[in-house]
C-alpha cells in the first residue's frame, strides 16, 4: 500500500468552507475512460479479472451484466454510463472488475464496477481533498464524493451509495 | 455439549410449542362439541405434560400457572365441569398465556386475571349432578403389560435429567417393577459423576395407552436409547425364550444349555454366557439393553415414522444440495468433451445420484399445508368474537404439501387476507339475514396444486367489492384517468397498491386495503402471482398462485444470441421446429399450427434485442402459463438442465422478464425465464401492435 504524499495544497481550497469536513480516506484507484478514479476501500472486496458477462436483456443501461463471483450471481455496472462520460466501453488486457459491498434498499448486495485498470489503494489526507466543483466537469457531480488532488493529476472519489441510491429513486419515478 | 445439539431448555420450548398447537386443536373442537370426550382428554394430556416437562427443565412459572388451568380440566375430565363456552375462551387466554410465559415475557397482571377467572369457573361450578364414582360406561380399557429397557445418553444427568423423576411417573401409571443395570458402571477411577451409567429394565402393567408411556419419556426419547414393547399377558415364556427374546443371549447358548439338562439360568451364569444379575432381571420379566439389541431398540423407537430436525440443519443440507448440483453440472460438461466410457458411467451415476439427493431433500422440507390452515381457526374465532359476527372456516386440500419456507412466509398474508375477509367482506348479521344469506358467514381456504404452481384462495360469501368506491379512489390517487375503460380484473387489483383504502364507503374501522400491499410484497417475493374475483353481493376470492419450491427447479437450457436461458420444465409442454415458411411469412401473423392447433409465438430475438445473427433453423418451445399457450422461438435448444435458483441483484428489478440467474456448468450465468410475466408482456406487447 503506498500512501500518497500530497506537497502543495491550493490556497483556495484552505479558505473553502466545508473543506475540513474531509476524514483520511483510504480509496483504491482505478483508471475509467482517461481519467484516474477512485472507490472507498472499505467497501471492496476483491478484484477479478474480466470474466465472461452475461448480458440481461432489457435492464438499465449502465447495468452491463451478471458474473459468477464464486456462486454467486452479481451484476456488473458501468460507471461511465453511469456518470454520463462520453465514450463507449472498450476492454482490453488491463480491463478489471472491482466487486464491492454496497446497500441496496436497505439490504447489502455486492455489485461489480467496471474499470479500465486498477492501481493501488491510497489514503488521502484530509488537506488534499476538495469539494467536487459544480461546474467545469463533464461528469454528473451528485455522484462525486470528493476530488483528491496529487502531484500528477486529480483524482475523483466516487460516492458509490449515492450512484445506486439514486438509481432506485430514478426507478420509482419510471 | 455440541454445537448443533438443542439445549434441553430448547428442546423443552420446542415440544411444548407443539402441545401448545395440539391443545388450541382440542379446544377449538371442544368449543363446538363441548361433550368431546376425545378432544377433553386431548386438552387434559397436552397441559398435564406441559406442567410436568415445565417443571422438571426449570420452567417454574410456566408450571404454576398450567397447573391451575390442569385442574379445571381434570374436573371436566371427571365430569364434574363442563367444557363451557367461558372455559374453553379462558383455556385459550390462558395458552396465549403460556405461549408468552415460555419467551420469557407474560405479564403477571393478566396472568392474576386469569387465574382469577379460572378459580371463579371452578368455584361456580355446579355440584356433580351424578357424581360419576365408577369409569364411565366406556368399557375399561385392557391391562396389558409392557417391557420397557431404558438407557439414558450419557450427557442426561448433565442437562437436568432427573431419572428418579421418570421412573415416578411411570410407577403412576400402573403396577410397575424396576431393576436397575449396573453392568456399565466403571470402576471407581474412572467414573465420571456427571454421567448416567445405569440402565433399567422395566415391566409395567397398564390400563393406560402406548402413548402414556411415551409421554413420560417425551424429552429424553432422543438422546436416549429406549424400548417400548407389548409382553403378550397370556404367553407362558420360558425363561430362555425371554432372554434370548430380549437378546442376552445368543439362541446357540440356550439350546446348548438346554441340551445339557440343567436348570437353564444355572447353567447359563455357570458358563459365563450370562452374569447373574442378568437372569435375575429376566426373572423378574426385565430387560437390559446390549449393543446389539440396542440397535434393533432404537429401529423399534423410530417406528412413530418421525425425527425432529432443526430447520436451519435443513436449509444448510438445500445449500450443499444446490452446491452438489452445480459442481454435478461442471462434471458433465467436462464429460462430455471425454471419450472414456468409465468416466461417463460415473458421471451419469452421480447425476442420478444428485438429482434424487435434490428431490429427497426438497421432499423433506415439504409440509402440508394444513400446518399453516390449523392456525387460522383460532384467527377466525378471536376475529370473529370481537367483531360479533358468526363465521365460519371451512378448509380444503390441506394435504397439499409446500416448501417449509414458503409456509412460514404465507402466514401473514393469508391472515391479511382473513382478517379483510372477516372486517370488510363479511357482513353483520342484520344484513345478512335482510340480504336473504345464511346468518353464518363463510370464509374458505383453499389449496390445490396446479402443474408446479400451488393456489391458494381465501373465499367469503359476504358483500363483495365495491367496484365504484375502488375506481373512485383509483382516480382520486391518480392511478387511471377519469373514465378511462379498464378491465375488471385490473380495476379490482388496485386494492393492492401501498395505502389504497376505501375505508370511508368500506367500514368505519378500516378498508380494504389495509395491509394488502404487504401481501403483494411478500408474494411478489415468493415469484408469485394474485387474482381477485368479486361479485357484488355474493363475496370475493383471492386467489395466490405460487411456485412449489423455492430453490432447485428442472430447468430446460436454451440459447438465444449469445445469451444462455432456463424455461422451468414445469412450463414446457414440447419443442418444435419452426419451418422456414411460418418463419418467413411470420412478421404478419406469429401464429404456428401444431396438430390442428393454432398457436401464436413470441420471437425471444426480438423480445431481448439479440444483435447476432438467427440461427438458420430456428426452434420453438411451447410453454404454457393457465390456460395460456404460447411458442417462445429460440435459437438453440441446449438440454435439462438442474437449475439452483439464484435471486437476481435488486438492481435488475426494473426487468420482469426474468425470475432468477443460476449458474451453468462452465461457470457462466444464465436468466431464468419468468414465463408467467413474459407471456403477460408478450400479450401487452400485442395489444399495443394492434392498437396502432
Amino acid at each position: 500500500m503506498t500512501t500518497t504524499e500530497i506537497a502543495s495544497i491550493s490556497p483556495a481550497a484552505r479558505g473553502k468552507p466545508g473543506a475540513g469536513a474531509f476524514q483520511p480516506m483510504q480509496v483504491l484507484t482505478m483508471a475509467l475512460a482517461g481519467d484516474v478514479f477512485a472507490l472507498d476501500s472499505d467497501s471492496v472486496l476483491e478484484v477479478l479479472d474480466l470474466a465472461e458477462v452475461a448480458e440481461v436483456p432489457n435492464c438499465r443501461a449502465f447495468v452491463k451484466g451478471l458474473i459468477n463471483v464464486r456462486g454467486k450471481v452479481v451484476p456488473v455496472v458501468d460507471l461511465r454510463v453511469r456518470l454520463g462520460i462520453r465514450g463507449a466501453a472498450e476492454t482490453t488486457e488491463d480491463s478489471r472488475i472491482v466487486v464491492m459491498a454496497v446497500t441496496l434498499g436497505g439490504e447489502e448486495t455486492l455489485v461489480g464496477v467496471l474499470a479500465d485498470k486498477v492501481y493501488e489503494v491510497v489514503e488521502i489526507a484530509p488537506a488534499a481533498l476538495e469539494e467536487a466543483p459544480t461546474i467545469g466537469i463533464h461528469w454528473r457531480a451528485e455522484f462525486i464524493k470528493a476530488i483528491g488532488k496529487r502531484a500528477d493529476g486529480f483524482i475523483v472519489v466516487i460516492d458509490i451509495g449515492k450512484v445506486f441510491a439514486a438509481g432506485e429513486q430514478e426507478l420509482s419515478k419510471a | 455439549m455440541t454445537a448443533h445439539s438443542a439445549t434441553p431448555a430448547e428442546t423443552f420450548r420446542n415440544e411444548a410449542e407443539d402441545l401448545l398447537v395440539e391443545l388450541e386443536a382440542a379446544l377449538l373442537d371442544l368449543e363446538g362439541d363441548p361433550d368431546d370426550r376425545e378432544q377433553i382428554d386431548r386438552a387434559f394430556r397436552a397441559l398435564h405434560t406441559i406442567k410436568g416437562s415445565g417443571a422438571m427443565f426449570g420452567f417454574e412459572r410456566v408450571a404454576a400457572f398450567t397447573h391451575h388451568v390442569e385442574s379445571a380440566f381434570q374436573k371436566v375430565r371427571d365430569g364434574e365441569l363442563a367444557a363451557s363456552h367461558e372455559l374453553v375462551g379462558v383455556a385459550l387466554a390462558s395458552l396465549d398465556h403460556i405461549r408468552a410465559l415460555l419467551d420469557g415475557a407474560g405479564d403477571p397482571a393478566k396472568e392474576e386475571l386469569l387465574l382469577a377467572h379460572v378459580r371463579r369457573i371452578l368455584g361456580a361450578a355446579p355440584p356433580p349432578v351424578a357424581a360419576p364414582a365408577a369409569e364411565p360406561a366406556d368399557e375399561p380399557p385392557a391391562e396389558k403389560i409392557w417391557r420397557i429397557r431404558l438407557a439414558l445418553g450419557p450427557q442426561a444427568m448433565a442437562f437436568g435429567t432427573n431419572p428418579l423423576l421418570l421412573l415416578d411417573e411411570l410407577r403412576q401409571l400402573g403396577e410397575c417393577t424396576v431393576v436397575a443395570l449396573t453392568e456399565a458402571v466403571p470402576p471407581l477411577g474412572d467414573m465420571d459423576p456427571t454421567v448416567c451409567y445405569l440402565a433399567w429394565d422395566i415391566v409395567l402393567i397398564t390400563d393406560r395407552p402406548r402413548s402414556a408411556i411415551d409421554e413420560v419419556f417425551i424429552f429424553v426419547v432422543d438422546d436416549a436409547r429406549l424400548s417400548v414393547e407389548e409382553v403378550p399377558a397370556d404367553a407362558e415364556v420360558r425363561l430362555g425364550e425371554i432372554l434370548v427374546r430380549r437378546g442376552d443371549v445368543p439362541e446357540q447358548a440356550v439350546s446348548d444349555a438346554l441340551s445339557q439338562q440343567r436348570p437353564i439360568g444355572e447353567m447359563l451364569v455357570g458358563e459365563g454366557k450370562v452374569a447373574p444379575e442378568r437372569v435375575a432381571a429376566a426373572l423378574a420379566e426385565q430387560h437390559q439393553v446390549r449393543e446389539k439389541a440396542a440397535k434393533s431398540a432404537v429401529g423399534d423407537a423410530s417406528g412413530q415414522g418421525s425425527i425432529r430436525v432443526q430447520a436451519e440443519r435443513l436449509d444448510g443440507l438445500m445449500d450443499q444440495v444446490g452446491e452438489l448440483v452445480i459442481a454435478q453440472a461442471r462434471l458433465r460438461q467436462l464429460v462430455a468433451a471425454s471419450d472414456d466410457l468409465a468416466l461417463k458411467a460415473i458421471s451419469e451415476e452421480i447425476e442420478r445420484l444428485s438429482s434424487e439427493l435434490r428431490d429427497t431433500t426438497m421432499g423433506i422440507r415439504m409440509l402440508p399445508i394444513g400446518t399453516l390452515f390449523g392456525r387460522f381457526r383460532r384467527v377466525v374465532r378471536d376475529l370473529s368474537q370481537a367483531l360479533g359476527k358468526d363465521v365460519e372456516l371451512t378448509v380444503e386440500g390441506e394435504e397439499s404439501e409446500l416448501d417449509k419456507t414458503l409456509i412460514e412466509r404465507l402466514n401473514d398474508p393469508l391472515v391479511h387476507l382473513i382478517r379483510n375477509s372477516i372486517d370488510h367482506g363479511i357482513e353483520p348479521v342484520e344484513r345478512r339475514r335482510a340480504a336473504g344469506k345464511p346468518e353464518r358467514g363463510r370464509v374458505h381456504l383453499a389449496a390445490a396444486h396446479s402443474g408446479a404452481q400451488v393456489l391458494i384462495s381465501v373465499t367469503d360469501d359476504g358483500r363483495g367489492m365495491d367496484r365504484a368506491a375502488i375506481r373512485a379512489k383509483a382516480e382520486e390517487r391518480g392511478l387511471i384517468a377519469p373514465d378511462a375503460a379498464i378491465a375488471d380484473s385490473e380495476l379490482l387489483s388496485f386494492i393492492f397498491h401501498p395505502g389504497f383504502s376505501t375505508a370511508a364507503q368500506v367500514s368505519s374501522v378500516s378498508g380494504r386495503g389495509v395491509g394488502m400491499d404487504v401481501v403483494k410484497r411478500t408474494i411478489d417475493s415468493l415469484r408469485g402471482t394474485i387474482e381477485v374475483s368479486s361479485t357484488v353481493g355474493a363475496g370475493s376470492t383471492v386467489t395466490l398462485k405460487l411456485p412449489l419450491t423455492l430453490a432447485i427447479i428442472d430447468g430446460l437450457l436454451v440459447r438465444v444470441g449469445r445469451g444462455m436461458y432456463v424455461i422451468p420444465l414445469s412450463a414446457v409442454e414440447e419443442c418444435v421446429e419452426l419451418s422456414p415458411e411460418e418463419d418467413s411469412r411470420a412478421s404478419g401473423c406469429s401464429f404456428l399450427s401444431i396438430r390442428g392447433d393454432l398457436v401464436p409465438f413470441l420471437r425471444l430475438r426480438e423480445v431481448f434485442h439479440a444483435a447476432t445473427e438467427p440461427d438458420p433453423y430456428q426452434k420453438v418451445v411451447v410453454v404454457s402459463s393457465g390456460t395460456l399457450r404460447v411458442g417462445l422461438v429460440v435459437d438453440q435448444v441446449v438440454g435439462q438442465h438442474q437449475t439452483v435458483i439464484k435471486s437476481l441483484s435488486k438492481l435488475l428489478d426494473d426487468v420482469h422478464e426474468f425470475s432468477g440467474a443460476t449458474i451453468l456448468g462452465d461457470g457462466s450465468v444464465a436468466l431464468i425465464l419468468d414465463v408467467p410475466r413474459l407471456l403477460a408482456l408478450g400479450q401487452d406487447q400485442e395489444s399495443r401492435r394492434l392498437a396502432s
